[in-house]
């Protein structure tokens, strides 16, 4: 089949590789690349298991094609991790015991990051309507709200003044 | 373990045990009795344990774990659970029905007691000290005095020349286990041992396997269930790609998953297929279920003569559930690998010697050629595709002998040909006495078979099977034994007091769309009417709903969880609100016999409806993981309120046509209702599960809020703007 030369940034690094030119970026990041976290559900777009940052922003990578990635910056859910180091929101999903199966965990983890990237504190409706496009079968969606705003509010404690932060602690808890 | 291994007995109680009659051995434990098949210290500092349950999301490794540590005195960190294969694994049967801490729990309890045993009984002969004055801390024998420097890893040795490891032994009579006052790991919240790779994105499922050599294959289905493949023509196929045709079953094996893809599709659009229109007519369900035959069975006939002449008023109803698919999140998938006559396979199956049997019964091999390994796949609610992709993957394999075959399902072949739950008909009549009182009690239930999983009936029941040259059509799902506990009756005879009753079910003997098991069997509808029915007889007597159950309940636990959820809930009893808000509550006991489960659903239905709140108590017996239990029942209340509220597979005259998430839509986020579960303590009784218990009364709650929303009872599910239009309609 025919080849097509994709430059991409995936989580920090930049890659130049071959891939088809109508091949789902899904695709080229799980046979390609070797990565695990970005889980392929319905093909469509419709089920946010395979939800990557692209440029920042949170969608699914099952029905995007991979040369619209070129010279973008994609994150998965592997990208979120400082070394071994968790990040808040993968770590609130560990203290919240937010999953059951676990397989749409990942493309969870990308959307509650894009919110949080933009909205340090956001309601419970703007978290449940920024997890929308991502099918729980399992029934865990009220640990993953509680892991998003827990998340939120560890990083509101982060960013407010010193004086402040451990009142803000003390809302996280 | 091979027969002729020496097993010497396992030592004689100490004396200072109570010397009641032996109970039996928990039944898989007796199935499987030699100790070293359920419990392995070869690596040091570790306890690897086998049981025969699958994990797929519902927490069971990490409270079996727990259940080991405790019992064995080792920190729970030590303990690594092996994955389940027919080649290592004791069979301990499905994994289903909401059995595994029952069953694989008390197996592994009492194999665990066995085993300490055992080690202190070593250790005593080698210490010269009687075994009644030694201890464990974590996995070190200890005196009064403190450590001995024995462990369960020293003194395990190992089968080899030198003769068999210390385990490598029957189970002896029953132990004493550990009382749940002495917990210290069992029955406290341990966190799950499989979040940390999930939330990572760290290969954990099937999906990520990859093995040395692996090709990718792919089925092309037929277009119906009824039809034949009439030709293939001649698609343009890349290079490396081969074609696989037996009859009319159609596959492609590929050297990479997108070329697998790609010639898939050029293959389906190559292939002509007959093809037959065999589908029932979606809308009028009722019309095909109570026209199909049947085989007519009585469950439950108790006849009171002076309670059936007691009736001064009676009562009918009929409550439907269309088909119901499992729809998991990802597409079934498995790998399969033919080395000469040997085959290997990876699957997600819940039943991997079923699996296993099924295999070899469909090919004509031996069991023995067969080795089915389990890999977790993403959450199974029941008998889902898992089985079917395993002999797909062995059907593509045997084309490239030597060489591991991946096969994943479209999600569109997962929605339209993994088995699903029946729709079902519940007809009632009951019989009011001049008291108020249920006198009589009368339920039929229509309904494909849910017991269609691999070797039930005694065939392999394996999908493509009967697209191969030759295969026969896949026979009517069975329905199990004809009791309230099991297939479309399960949960049909209802939990309270009454004298005079007879429930009877009615297996359909055709199935124009394949059913098997899904989450709860019949329970989900049996529960949703007879709890809607609950209370419109309630409101016959002229009584509240918690009253009247309460008045039909003597079991203390069914009264607790069903005081304990209108406590929660601020039940106050009070009817027809006026402005377009509803509650209702649902109560059972699951199967009749296991756990019990009341809640309380709070609804807006104004124009869709909405469950904005449901409210749970749940009795489940002693406890493992109390925060794996209530992450089950809120699952399981999630999920049963996108059922009742929104799932309905879609077909026309020769095809399904739901077949993705646009067209078969779940509750999404801004959609489920806030779920709140408080564990009703019974530390004394047995454990039953949890995984199931919430389907039904979630129903009945829903139902009941819905009526007290609108002020018309609506009996078919699901509870949609249309279907809650036409009961106003019809009212």
């Amino acid at each position: 089949m025919e080849q097509h030369e994709l430059h991409v940034t995936l989580n920090g690094t930049s890659h130049t590789l071959a891939c088809e030119p109508d091949a789902p970026l899904l695709d080229v990041l799980r046979h390609g690349l070797g990565l695990s976290g970005p889980r392929f559900g319905c093909g469509l777009g419709l089920c946010g298991a395979c939800f990557v940052l692209i440029d920042g922003q949170a969608r699914s990578s099952c029905d995007f094609p991979a040369w619209a990635a070129e010279g973008r910056q994609v994150t998965t859910v592997e990208g979120l991790l400082d070394g071994e180091t968790l990040d808040a929101v993968q770590q609130a999903f560990i203290d919240e015991q937010a999953a059951q199966c676990g397989y749409c965990t990942s493309g969870m983890v990308v959307s509650a990051v894009a919110l949080l990237r933009g909205n340090h504190a956001p309601s419970e409706r703007e978290v449940r309507e920024a997890l929308d496009g991502n099918l729980c079968r399992c029934g865990a969606h009220r640990r993953i709200v509680g892991a998003v705003m827990k998340a939120a509010s560890g990083r509101a404690g982060r960013s407010v003044p010193a004086g402040q932060a451990g009142r803000a602690r003390r809302t996280a808890g | 373990m091979t027969p002729s291994l020496p097993v010497p007995p396992t030592p004689p109680r100490s004396p200072s045990a109570p010397a009641s009659p032996a109970p039996p051995l928990p039944p898989t434990l007796a199935a499987n009795p030699v100790l070293a098949t359920w419990l392995d210290f070869t690596e040091p500092g570790v306890v690897t344990i086998f049981p025969g349950k699958v994990e797929y999301g519902q927490g069971v490794w990490t409270a079996l774990a727990q259940v080991a540590a405790e019992e064995l005195d080792v920190d729970l960190g030590r303990v690594r659970v092996a994955p389940v294969s027919t080649a290592t694994s004791p069979d301990e049967g499905i994994t289903s029905g909401s059995r595994s801490i029952e069953e694989s729990g008390s197996a592994l309890r009492q194999a665990c007691a066995q085993a300490r045993q055992v080690f202190l009984a070593a250790a005593a002969d080698r210490l010269s000290v009687p075994a009644s004055a030694l201890g464990v801390a974590d996995g070190e024998i200890t005196t009064g005095a403190g450590g001995t420097g024995l462990t369960y890893w020293t003194l395990a040795g190992r089968p080899g020349p030198a003769g068999p490891g210390l385990l490598d032994r029957q189970a002896g009579d029953p132990l004493p286990v550990k009382a749940p006052v002495r917990w210290s790991v069992a029955g406290r919240s341990a966190p799950r041992l499989d979040i940390p790779d999930k939330v990572a994105g760290r290969p954990r499922f099937l999906h990520d396997l990859v093995l040395p050599g692996m090709r990718y294959g792919r089925v092309i289905r037929p277009p119906a269930p009824a039809a034949s493949l009439a030709g293939l023509g001649d698609p343009p196929l890349p290079d490396g790609v081969v074609t696989v045709r037996d009859g009319s079953f159609l596959g492609v094996v590929a050297p990479a998953d997108r070329s697998a893809l790609v010639s898939a599709r050029a293959v389906a659009a190559a292939a002509r297929w007959d093809v037959t229109a065999s589908l029932p007519d979606e809308r009028d369900l009722k019309g095909f279920l109570l026209a199909a035959p049947a085989q007519v069975v009585t469950v439950d006939e108790r006849h009171d003569a002076a309670a059936a002449g007691s009736v001064t008023r009676t009562l009918e109803a009929e409550f439907t559930r269309p088909f119901i698919a499992h729809a998991s999140m990802a597409p079934s998938c498995a790998i399969a690998r033919w080395d000469a006559a040997q085959v290997t396979v990876w699957s997600h199956s819940q039943g991997v010697f079923a699996l296993r049997a099924a295999i070899a019964a469909g090919l004509g091999l031996d069991p023995g050629q067969v080795t089915v390994n389990h890999v977790e796949g993403a959450g199974a609610y029941g008998h889902n595709g898992a089985d079917d992709a395993a002999l797909d993957a062995v059907l593509l394999a045997r084309a490239v002998p030597g060489r591991p075959v991946r096969v994943l399902w479209a999600r569109e072949d997962e929605l339209a040909w993994a088995p699903l739950g029946s729709a079902m008909l519940a007809r009632l009549s009951a019989g009011l006495d001049a008291s108020g009182r249920i006198a009589t009690w009368r339920q039929d239930v229509w309904s494909n078979g849910f017991i269609g999983r691999p070797g039930s009936g005694g065939e392999p029941r394996l999908l493509a099977l009967a697209h191969l040259e030759g295969g026969q059509p896949m026979s009517p799902a069975p329905d199990g034994p004809p009791t309230g506990a099991m297939g479309s009756t399960r949960n049909a005879v209802p939990g309270y007091d009454i004298p005079d009753r007879l429930i009877v079910r009615h297996r359909l003997l055709a199935m124009p769309i394949r059913t098997s098991s899904l989450r709860s069997l019949g329970a989900f509808l049996n529960v949703f009417a007879i709890e809607s029915f609950m209370d419109e007889l309630a409101a016959a007597a002229g009584a509240g709903p918690v009253e009247f159950r309460l008045a039909h309940l003597t079991d203390p636990r069914a009264r607790r969880v069903i005081e304990q959820v209108a406590q929660m809930s601020g039940w106050d009893g009070r009817a027809g609100r006026g402005d377009g808000t509803g509650v209702g509550l649902g109560y059972a006991r699951y199967k009749g016999t296991s756990g019990y489960c009341a809640a309380v659903a709070r609804v807006e239905a104004e124009t869709d409806v909405r469950v904005t709140d449901v409210w749970l108590a749940a009795d489940v017996g002693r406890v493992i993981n109390p925060d794996g239990v209530i992450n089950q029942v809120e699952g399981g209340a999630v999920q049963s309120a996108s059922w009742a509220l929104r799932e309905r597979v879609r077909f026309d005259k020769t095809r399904i046509t739901s077949v993705n998430w646009d067209t078969y839509p779940i509750l999404r986020f801004t959609e489920v209702p806030r779920v709140h579960v408080t564990i009703v303590p019974a530390p004394g009784e047995r454990e039953a599960g949890a995984g199931e218990i919430a389907q039904g009364p979630v129903a009945g709650a829903i139902g009941n809020a819905v009526a007290d929303a609108v002020g018309v009872r609506v009996r078919d599910l699901p509870l949609t703007r249309e279907q809650v239009t036409r009961a106003i309609e019809q009212s």
